[in-house]
């Protein structure tokens, strides 16, 4: 792999109350290389947002990192001042989020709203922004768009307000995109336009992209490598191929649920994340040994009192799990 | 648009109408004679029977009503029973201190209240927050004419630098002018401040909990920016809607302040007449009063759909 774009080293991020800290995101390490497509999946509550708003520094109030490093090309965006790092947001890292109906300002038009993006980190004035913005719709393919530019986030469907939002996130041409859920809230059909509008222009602009969601499915569709998430910690880390192909964490399997095993290298196209039973330890609930345990079926005396370490299984693929590792 | 604003402006036709019509009956419905009413306490029989005469007050009650709305209409409020002067034209004399103290506490006002509100919703949960929100409460719970003479006597008094009372009109020039509205604008001022800094606050937490303040934040967008260009417009509808609704507080908080600083003003003009039981007079004030109420309460309906794209008209 090449010299990786984004790297996450050990990251933990906590929430405070004043019942004390409780961590969302612990032991975290990911690496995203320029152009890659990185999936991030795991269920509701595992930490997917927590890690995208982390990478971003734009957690709520009442959270923060406590350890660990993010860095962009080398540099630790920790050392940044707030006002470095909003040079890094939308120009470096774009962003886009799972709800497209109300991620868009109601009271700004589109075209504002997108001009904005370049007004900010190129200083390009609003007439040369306002050009940029009627050819990123165009990109994101938006018919009318010059018409589009004078309306209002509530004139449009919520599937041409999220391309809205890729063209927002892509027009200051960041070398990282991150969509967390951006398929989530819509319809099936408008699902697949999105993803392939994500890939196509990931190959168009290069941009390296992590890729969060729920559904192996998309990440089936998408993503080159994918990380499994449970509970606030990497659970399994392969190439797509491989996982689907060998998944090693009970969890992962669970994931896959009733999903044929598939040998051939083909990837089943909707393979959902069906229920696994038993109920996701809460956050700062103490665990002792693997987070995953109580919903195992394979769970030992072992895997109850030690936390499995994150092992290589075979090159590139990695999963935390005792069971495995026998 | 301009179909739609001709169709509000319509709308508030059947409002003015029944409150025309209870200032009306207000008179008639008060029980006694209301030509001896009109007439006063000292008028002698003959008066009496001049003005129901005058006034029609033997003809039948809807046909008195379409008579006097006529009058109104036209702008003859009557005549003032204590010293004859036509009631239009007392109030004419009046209006002008009124409008000026009411436009300078809510230029004052908004002036405040919006920082105040908005470093509260910013600060959230903070010393900052709870120190202004404290303030908030206290000026909201002291009586206008508390705050007034308790300036007047640390201003006016103690360190005389402003006039006790009374008024100078903008065309004195405007330095009299602003010495005699400064204690005048904050005692009755500090009550709305409090008001629209506490809606200031809770509309601008409610719009930078939204999502698309996170959007904007992940596109780079400094601090500034994010209040001023994508809170502020959010938060504005709430914000004015309070600005509206507090000036129904503000007029009952006109007539104290106008006494407190002997203001030639309407509210003035209300107190002395309701002390005479100068009927037209009262009628005629409440007649005005309600009026620019409905007036504004149309110009912000009207400001809803600038301030909205989604409120549609
Ligand atoms: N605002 C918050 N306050 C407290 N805890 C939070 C908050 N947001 C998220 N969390 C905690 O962080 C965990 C991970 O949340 P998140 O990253 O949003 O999950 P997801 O993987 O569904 O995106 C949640 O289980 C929750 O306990
Ligand atoms: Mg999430």
């Amino acid at each position: 792999m090449s010299e990786p774009l984004l790297a996450i080293d050990n990251l933990r991020t906590e929430f405070h109350s004043d019942d004390g800290s409780v961590a969302a995101v612990q032991h975290l390490s990911l690496a995203l290389a320029p152009g890659e497509t990185l999936g991030i999946v795991g269920e509701s509550g595992c930490g997917k947002s927590v890690t995208a708003l982390s990478i971003m520094r734009l957690l709520p109030r009442n959270a923060g990192i406590t350890q660990g490093r993010i860095c962009i090309d080398g540099r630790d965006l920790s050392t940044l001042t707030e006002a470095e790092m909003r040079k890094v947001r939308g120009n470096e890292i774009g962003m886009i989020f799972q709800e497209p109906m109300t991620s868009l300002n109601p009271v700004l038009t589109i075209g504002r709203q997108l001009a904005e993006a370049t007004m900010l980190h190129r200083g390009w004035s609003r007439r040369e922004a306002d050009k940029r913005a009627l050819e990123m719709l165009n990109l994101v393919r938006i018919p009318d768009a010059e018409r589009r530019l004078k309306e209002y986030p509530h004139q449009l469907s919520g599937g041409m307000r999220q391309r809205v939002m890729i063209a927002i996130a892509l027009s200051c041409e960041p070398r990282v995109l991150i969509a967390d859920e951006p398929t989530t809230a819509l319809d099936v059909t408008i699902q697949a336009q999105i993803l392939s509008l994500i890939s196509e222009l990931q190959r168009k602009l290069g941009t390296a992209v992590l890729l969060i969601t729920h559904d192996l499915g998309v990440v089936a569709q998408t993503c080159s490598r994918v990380i499994v998430m449970y509970a606030g910690r990497k659970v399994e880390e392969a190439t797509t191929v491989d996982l689907f192909a060998n998944p090693l964490h009970p969890y992962t399997r669970g994931l896959l649920g009733s999903v044929p095993h598939l040998s051939n290298g083909t990837v089943p196209m909707d393979a959902r994340l069906t229920e696994i039973p038993g109920i996701v330890p809460a956050p700062g609930q103490i665990v002792q040994g693997c987070a995953f345990a109580s919903r195992c079926t394979l769970a030992t005396d072992r895997c109850r009192a030690e936390e499995p370490p994150l092992v290589e299984h075979t090159p590139g693929h990695f999963a935390a799990c005792w069971a495995v590792a026998a | 648009m301009y179909a739609y604003v001709g169709r509000r402006v319509l709308g508030t036709l059947p409002v003015i109408l029944v409150i025309a019509l209870v200032i009306f009956l207000i008179l008639h419905l008060s029980g006694g004679d209301p030509a001896a009413i009109i007439a006063g306490d000292h008028a002698t029989d003959e008066d009496i029977k001049a003005i129901r005469d005058k006034l029609g007050l033997d003809r039948p009650l809807a046909e008195q009503f379409l008579t006097w709305l006529w009058n109104v209409v036209q702008g003859d409020f009557g005549i003032s029973i204590f010293n004859r002067v036509p009631v239009g034209t007392l109030i004419l004399q009046r209006v002008e201190p009124t409008l000026m103290l009411t436009l300078t506490v809510i230029v004052f006002s908004i002036i405040l209240a919006l920082p105040m509100g908005i470093a509260a919703a910013w600060y959230a949960g903070t010393w900052i927050d709870r120190a202004l929100m404290a303030l908030a409460v206290l000026s909201f719970s002291l009586p206008v004419f508390v705050i007034g003479y308790g300036l007047v006597y640390a201003f006016s008094l103690q360190v005389p630098i402003l006039p006790v009372q009374g008024y100078r009109s903008l065309a004195d020039g405007i330095g009299p002018f602003a010495r005699h509205m400064v204690l005048p604008t904050i005692s009755l001022g500090l009550v709305y401040t409090a008001l629209l800094a506490r809606m200031t606050r809770s509309s601008f937490l409610e719009v930078l909990s939204q999502d698309y303040i996170r959007s904007a934040r992940a596109k780079g967008m400094a601090s500034f920016q994010l209040i001023t260009i994508h809170a502020l417009k959010n938060a504005s509808v709430p914000i004015v809607t309070t600005i509206g609704s507090g000036i129904a507080v503000l007029i009952g908080g006109v007539v104290v302040t106008e006494s407190v600083f002997a203001i030639p003003g309407i509210g003035r003009l209300t107190v002395d007449a309701l002390l005479r039981s100068d009927f037209p007079v009262i009628q005629g004030v409440i007649l005005v009063f309600s009026f620019f109420y409905v007036i504004l309460n149309l110009a912000i309906d009207l400001l809803y759909t600038v301030l909205d794209p989604r409120i549609r008209y």
